[in-house]
């Protein structure tokens, strides 16, 4: 099976004009930087490919996840894993919950607790399964929401300026963890991102996306 | 399913108002069948016209609603003007926003032992600074001019107006707009009243606009307050609804349409008034005024919030205190002695009626919880926010006076032969309720976060599973504080519940209004603490609940 | 659910509730059984409201009734409320069932045929009642015809505080004490039952002759011989509390008045009612009563149901209950109620005149001989008019 992301004529319209158009594969394990000035739409793209487009837009084209289109497919269903720039773990919820929440159903119970713990071992937070999301450092919280994300399984991987909120030493740790996991898993991965030290330790191709409207 | 919410909760809101609208215009133009009457006919109002007391019914009207909303209006300006964001606004806003729950009719019943003549204050006050041994003959309650009935309305709605001013200001940056007229040389009120007041009421005009229908047409705090010689026009509508005599419910109904007709007149007026006020206003912001010492307007407002919180709660004080009183004579401060005999006398009524208020309560608010959350989750879905002209809808039910078209409802439901009781009661509840539960949640489950749903879904929950399991406990204050409005809402409607229920269905607050004219304080207290304590529980419960459920979940406590 | 009763009514005659057999009281008190009666009754009086609680203690203990007291503000809005059932076309189980009734709103249901009988002369108990030395028989002048049974005697008193004031003979000395206390008396405001009550206490004391009131009144007659009643109030009203520009609503709230030492002066339609007030503090235990030299009003209370109600046999068990020696004397303690009976003592067993004895009147209580003559109440057609008058003169738009 051919693994990637694959966006073919992919074009994003508001009010009838068009916002965004993209025409690109990501094969497994590279990363696609989407550079722009904000209000472009980079993160309109994303909502395109997660299934969650608002309906002030509109979306053509068509989107292939290792060969099957997903474009019609609900959310749920797309296995298409994202990060934002908040870390976004559900603040009701202990540490080992928030991991839980994206665990597939079946598996006993202490099945699945041997694999959070394990998982947070990878991320170098071992016990923290219990912990509230709040008492967590930054850097913490955002190794848990990637950890979160991949035991959900995903085949592709969304950053959406996932790094932009943390401070430069850390932003380069976190943001080789994602990169090497994405290696390592052979997930293509789309970036969106206005931060061109992202793109370039991204190391994989970049689109520049310009202001459509103003042409 | 979910499409078809929005359309159910809007029959469930408006049905029974257009229904009961028409119920009334049929009668008031001498249509009733059902009583063998046959329009069309201008003959109830002729008999309206004909009736002594409809000049001043009608002015008392007039008044006491533009009144008490000038004022509390006015109050709510300077006291956000003065103290907006200070940690003094913060107490006064801890303090105020129990109020709201206070029912009218138990806030009502304490104002009316404060400031009687006999009352609490002038028992303070006696003899030693008044020299009174008996209580003076004035005529404080019940006065001609409605003033009782204007204080009683304006201690209830400043902390509506406020609260409502409180989350306006949320969204209107105050801080900078304040900061920029400071450093331009203005005072701190007046650069309020210049640069945040405009945008903060073009939030809160419906709302006010709520406050002068309510006001206007309230029946239960003038059946207490009010003046009786004549009565306001709402009361005397109940009045005539209820005679004996068949033809005097045309009367009736043609005094509904009057009084439908005043409310819309008035709102017209009120709209006029804020094109008035702009327009001098923007000429007076234009004139650059720096107004800097506002030392005395910030007092005098903390003084006028003040009093309106002290009212509140000294009156429910003293609601406890004639509830456990044994004989109390004037000007003794308090009473010869302490009894529980009032309480165990009522108690036990009081109790049962406590249950059947919190059975209606309960249902009304359950269902408007599925409808409301219904259209909430629909417009998620869908991303088509709510529109300018749904948020009129949402307030519609609460701007027709419940007087014009609730008697219609009655003749309504009795013509077509439904069963009184404790359903329709419900749903004449839920028209209330739903309104206030669909504002009070609307903006808290707006602003929650969407990227939540959208990491939600990538992990491979579902659209139900995401509103069960992320959404919901994220929201649970809200939703539990909206629950607590609606039962509030629920436990103080006095006219639903005594017109729609024929009077088969009691609660605490028409036990408490009935009482009243009997006049027995002891009884009155028993009743109207336990209305309040009916209110008030479940708000504590709203606040106390996520507290526990969450509190090893830092982030969810504000 | 039409269909079912009529099914119901086919398949078990026992259960065809629309006209119980009157002629066979045991077969009325099962039918009662498990029947719930919803009575009616003015609630503005915490202690009225505490013995009908009582009543249905005891008629559930007894009969297996349950009783639901529906507290009215008026009783009129029952009188409505069985009116607009029969223009509905509700006939079988209409929201009430019993109602405390008097007067006009008596005479408007007999005669609008709104009413269930007559019954009350087929009542076990109605072999004890003083159905000749009590006015029992005609309401307001209205024939009752069975159609409504008694269940208490009331007639006028007035409340006066010793601390302030002395008794007075007639209406006029009333008149000349007010203006010489300003703002020392009131009275309930029409049309509440009470406050009708006082304006006929006062026709009836300024007129030479009364009589003339037992006869419907028309329009020839009426300005001339109500006359003397607006006069009066004319020279009154200016005196009263708050200078007759608010009222107390029901004659319950004048006890919170003379407690306050707002006024000192009331009128009561129950001679015990102050003895009862001053043991529940309401009252201070200064307060007496006196009546009037030339006699008082005096009137039966009686309790009617609704043609359409559901319940029919049930409220009859009520209302046989109500006219018990047990429920009479609990209703005369000054202590509960302080009503006077509508018994016949002598027409009691020796044990139950016993428990009558037993009662002792109270501090503020007269005595039967005391209570001296009952005037009767005028014909209703002179309260309807006298109360529309009332409200154009003094309740709206002075």
């Amino acid at each position: 099976m051919n693994k990637s992301l694959n966006l073919q004529e992919v074009c994003i319209l508001r009010d009838g004009a068009p916002l965004i158009e993209v025409d690109h594969t990501i094969h497994a394990g590279e990363v696609l930087s989407v550079m722009g000035p904000s209000g472009v739409g980079k993160s309109t793209l994303l909502s395109f490919i997660t299934g969650t487009l608002p309906s002030a837009f509109k979306g053509m084209g068509r989107v292939l996840l290792d060969g099957s289109d997903i474009t019609q497919k609900p959310p749920h269903a797309r296995h298409v894993g994202i990060l934002f720039q908040d870390d976004l773990l559900f603040p009701h919820m202990s540490v080992g919950a928030n991991l839980a929440f994206g665990m597939h159903p079946g598996g006993s119970k202490s099945e699945k607790r041997a694999k959070i713990d394990a998982s947070l071992r990878d991320v170098g937070l071992e016990g923290f399964a219990d912990r509230d999301p709040a008492t967590l450092s930054g850097g913490q919280k955002a190794r848990v929401a990637l950890m979160r994300m991949l035991l959900s399984n995903p085949r592709a991987l969304l950053l959406d300026e996932a790094f932009s909120r943390l401070d430069a030493d850390l932003r380069a740790q976190v943001r080789d963890l994602v990169f090497r996991t994405a290696r390592e898993r052979e997930l293509p991965v789309l970036m969106v991102t206005h931060d061109a030290e992202d793109a370039k330790a991204a190391g994989g191709e970049i689109i520049e996306l310009k202001d459509l409207r103003a042409c | 399913m979910l499409r078809f919410l929005p359309a159910l909760t809007l029959l469930a809101m408006l049905g029974p108002v257009v229904a009961g609208l028409w119920g009334t215009l049929l009668p008031a133009f001498g249509h009733l069948p059902s009583a063998g009457l046959h329009g069309p006919s201008l003959d109830p109002f002729r008999n309206l016209f004909a009736w002594g007391g409809l000049a001043d019914a009608a002015r008392l009207s007039l008044t006491t609603g533009l009144v008490a909303t000038a004022l509390s209006l006015g109050i709510v300006a300077l006291i956000s003007a003065s103290w907006s964001g200070t940690k003094a606004f913060r107490v006064l806003e801890r303090l105020l926003s129990p109020l709201l729950s206070v029912p009218h009719a138990a806030a009502a019943f304490g104002l009316a032992f404060l400031i009687a003549p006999s009352g609490w204050v002038a028992r303070l006050l006696s003899p030693a600074l008044t020299g009174w041994e008996r209580p003076p003959d004035f005529l404080i309650l019940q006065d001609p001019l409605g003033l009782a009935m204007i204080a009683g309305l304006v201690v209830k709605e400043v902390p509506f107006l406020l609260l409502m001013t409180i989350a306006a200001i949320g969204q209107a940056q105050p801080r900078r707009s304040l900061l920029v007229a400071q450093s331009l040389g203005y005072g701190r009120v007046t650069g309020w009243l210049k640069t945040v007041f405009p945008r903060v009421y073009s939030q809160i005009r419906l709302p006010v606009y709520v406050v002068i229908a309510y006001s206007m047409s309230v029946v239960d705090v003038a059946l207490i307050l009010g003046p009786t010689t004549p009565p306001t026009l709402s009361v005397q509508i109940v009045k005539w609804m209820s005679d004996p005599d068949l033809s005097m419910r045309l009367t009736g109904a043609a005094a509904a349409i009057l009084q439908l007709a005043l409310v819309i007149g008035v709102l017209f007026f009120w709209w006029l008034g804020e094109r008035f006020v702009a327009h001098f206003g923007s000429l007076w912001i234009m004139s650059g005024r720096r107004g800097q010492d506002d030392t005395p307007i910030r007092m005098f407002s903390l003084g006028l919030g003040s009093i309106c919180a002290l009212a509140v709660f000294l009156g429910i004080a003293s609601l406890l205190v004639w509830s456990l009183a044994a004989f109390w004579s004037f000007p003794n401060v308090l009473p010869d002695e302490f009894t529980w005999r009032t309480w165990s006398k009522h108690g036990p009524d009081a109790f049962a009626t406590f249950g059947e208020t919190f059975l209606i309560a309960g249902i009304a608010v359950l269902l408007a919880l599925i409808l409301v959350l219904g259209c909430l989750e629909a417009e998620h879905r869908s991303g088509r926010p709510l529109s300018r002209r749904g948020l009129w809808m949402l307030y519609l039910p609460l701007l027709v006076p419940q007087t014009a078209f609730l008697p219609g409802l009655q003749t309504l439901l009795l013509s077509i032969g439904a069963d009184v009781g404790r359903i329709p009661v419900i749903f004449a509840h839920l028209v209330f309720v739903l309104p206030y539960v669909f504002l009070s949640l609307g903006d808290p489950w707006r602003a929650w976060d969407a990227r939540n749903a959208i990491v939600a879904g990538a992990l491979g929950a579902r659209p139900w599973a995401i509103f069960w399991r992320v959404r919901v406990p994220m929201l649970l204050r809200p939703i539990l504080i909206a629950t607590a409005v609606g039962i509030a809402v629920s436990v103080g409607q006095y006219l639903p519940t005594l017109l729609v229920g024929g009077g088969r269905v009691s609660t605490l607050t028409t036990e408490a209004v009935a009482l009243a004219s009997g006049g027995d304080r002891r009884a009155v207290g028993v009743y109207g603490l336990a209305q309040t304590l009916a209110a008030l529980v479940p708000f504590t419960l709203a606040i106390v609940v996520p507290a526990v459920l969450w509190r090893n979940r830092r982030n969810l406590h504000e | 659910m039409k269909y079912l009763a009529l099914v119901a009514a086919f398949a078990a005659p026992t259960f065809a509730f629309a006209n119980p057999d009157l002629s066979d009281w045991d077969a009325v008190t099962i039918e009662a059984n498990g029947q719930t009666v919803y009575w009616n009754a003015w609630g503005g009086s915490t202690t009225t409201n505490d013995f009908i609680s009582w009543v249905g203690d005891r008629v559930m203990e007894d009969y297996g009734v349950t009783l639901e007291h529906v507290k009215l503000t008026d009783t009129a809005d029952a009188v409505t409320r069985v009116l607009s059932e029969k223009q509905a076309g509700e006939d079988d189980d209409g929201a009430i069932d019993m109602i405390w009734i008097n007067g006009s709103n008596f005479a408007a249901m007999k005669d609008a045929e709104l009413l269930f009988g007559p019954f009350a002369e087929q009542l076990p108990n109605w072999a004890v009642v003083d159905s000749e030395g009590k006015t029992v028989q005609t309401d307001f002048t209205v024939p009752v015809e069975g159609y409504e049974s008694p269940w208490a005697m009331a007639q006028v008193v007035f409340m006066y505080d010793t601390a302030d004031m002395e008794p007075q003979p007639d209406m006029a000395a009333i008149l000349e004490w007010s203006n010489a206390n300003p703002g020392r008396f009131t009275y309930p405001q029409p049309p509440d039952f009470l406050g009708t009550t006082f304006l006929k206490q006062a026709l009836v004391d300024l007129l030479d002759d009364p009589a003339v009131l037992q006869t419907e009144a028309t329009d020839e007659n009426y300005a001339e011989v109500t006359a003397p009643l607006w006069d009066y109030l004319d020279a009154l009203t200016p005196t009263l509390w708050r200078e007759g520009r608010a009222y107390p609503a029901t004659g319950p709230a004048q006890l919170q008045l003379i407690a306050d030492g707002e006024v000192d002066l009331a009128i009561s339609f129950s001679p015990g009612e102050a003895t009862a007030a001053i043991a529940n503090d309401q009252l201070p235990d200064t307060v007496r009563t006196f009546v009037l030299d030339g006699g008082t009003i005096g009137n039966a209370s009686f309790v009617a149901i609704p043609y359409n109600s559901g319940s029919a046999a049930g409220a009859m068990v009520v209302a046989n209950f109500l006219m018990s020696p047990e429920a009479q004397a609990r209703a005369q303690d000054p202590n509960v109620l302080g009503y006077g009976t509508v018994l016949n003592m002598d027409a009691l067993t020796t044990d139950d005149r016993a428990v009558f004895d037993a009662l002792e009147l109270g501090i503020a209580t007269l005595s039967p001989a005391e209570l001296g003559s009952v005037q009767a109440e005028p014909h209703p057609s002179w309260m309807t008019r006298i109360a529309d008058d009332w409200a154009e003169r003094y309740g709206a738009g002075q």
